[in-house]
């Protein structure tokens, strides 16, 4: 028998809670953006799992796009990043409050 | 629905899943812990990689494959060039905390919502929802056919727009990164080619 599909999951909202802590602590954009690809990789490892565990291929589809929109997430993202550093030194998120009203 | 919880795991099956945990959680706490943006990068594949490892222990090869180089190969190439390409890979002081109680918060809130995942998640025997709404997964350890049928029928609309969806991405991230004025582009070029490599792998 195989392992049981909630050690699966109690392992994806672990991951899900490192990458959210990372997120809300670190102040660096690029980590900031590989927390936010942690958060997405535990939502991946529970859709794997609920599709094994309820033999259903949608979930595998689903992780399909996912991967998909996570490559242009990134892609945007980082464009964005480094559109703004050009004139920074630094990729510290505190920095960027230009728009504060 | 209790089943899943009453069957006790074989030996490999149970080391496989044991060494996938630890590469994940390892490298998801030396992203968070890593001074150096490298290190954290590189602390990502290896999450990566671990994720792949977990995907294969559940028949899900063809995502494994494409875990390893979509994410190892294209987008944390992506990071890592992001990263040398803007200098930025110098320590951090993350012992500085400029907004005062920011972190106790920030692991209040974390442990709040990992509690009330894992509290829903005991409370519910981990299943919700439907049975077999797309199509059933086969029992055979090659699961492409099946979910190359699926992506390309009940999922042909999310396909085709997610195809448009990489377009649009590329095409926004050579305007954002180019250069405005009269000055040259030629920052603008390697950023344009890894996204279009991106893109390929994609496909």
């Amino acid at each position: 028998m195989s392992i049981p599909g909630s050690w699966y999951l109690v392992l994806s909202a672990l991951l899900f809670g490192i990458g959210a802590l990372g997120l809300l602590v670190r102040r660096n954009v690029l980590v900031m953006f590989m927390c936010i690809e942690l958060m997405l990789n535990a939502a991946n490892l529970a859709f794997v799992t609920f599709s094994r565990t309820l033999k259903d291929i949608g979930g595998q589809a689903d992780v399909f796009f996912v991967l998909v929109v996570a490559a242009a997430e990134v892609t945007v993202g980082l464009a964005i990043v480094v559109a703004i550093f050009r004139r920074r030194t630094n990729a510290v998120a505190d920095d960027l409050s230009s728009m504060k009203g | 629905m209790g089943n899943v919880l009453a069957a006790a795991p074989t030996l490999p099956d149970l080391a496989i899943f044991i060494l996938g945990a630890l590469m994940v959680l390892g490298g998801a706490l030396g992203v968070i812990a890593w001074r150096n943006p490298v290190h954290a990068a590189l602390s990502l594949i290896l999450t990566l990689f671990g994720i792949a490892v977990l995907f294969i222990e559940q028949q899900a090869d063809f995502l494994a494959a494409v875990q390893i180089i979509v994410y190892a190969g294209a987008i944390v190439v992506l990071f890592l060039f992001v990263i040398m390409f803007l200098g930025v890979d110098r320590n951090e002081n993350i012992h500085s905390e400029p907004l005062a109680g920011q972190r106790p918060l920030a692991g209040l809130l974390v442990l709040i919502v990992v509690g009330s995942i894992l509290a829903l998640g005991f409370e519910s025997h981990w299943l919700t929802g439907a049975k077999s709404v797309v199509a059933p997964t086969t029992n055979s350890y090659w699961n492409i056919n099946e979910l190359g049928r699926v992506v390309f029928s009940d999922y042909l609309f999310a396909f085709e727009a997610t195809g448009a969806l990489l377009v649009v991405a590329v095409v926004g991230a050579v305007v954002l990164a180019r250069r405005s004025g009269a000055a040259t582009s030629e920052e603008a070029v390697p950023t344009l080619e890894d996204d279009e490599f991106a893109e390929e792998v994609e496909r």
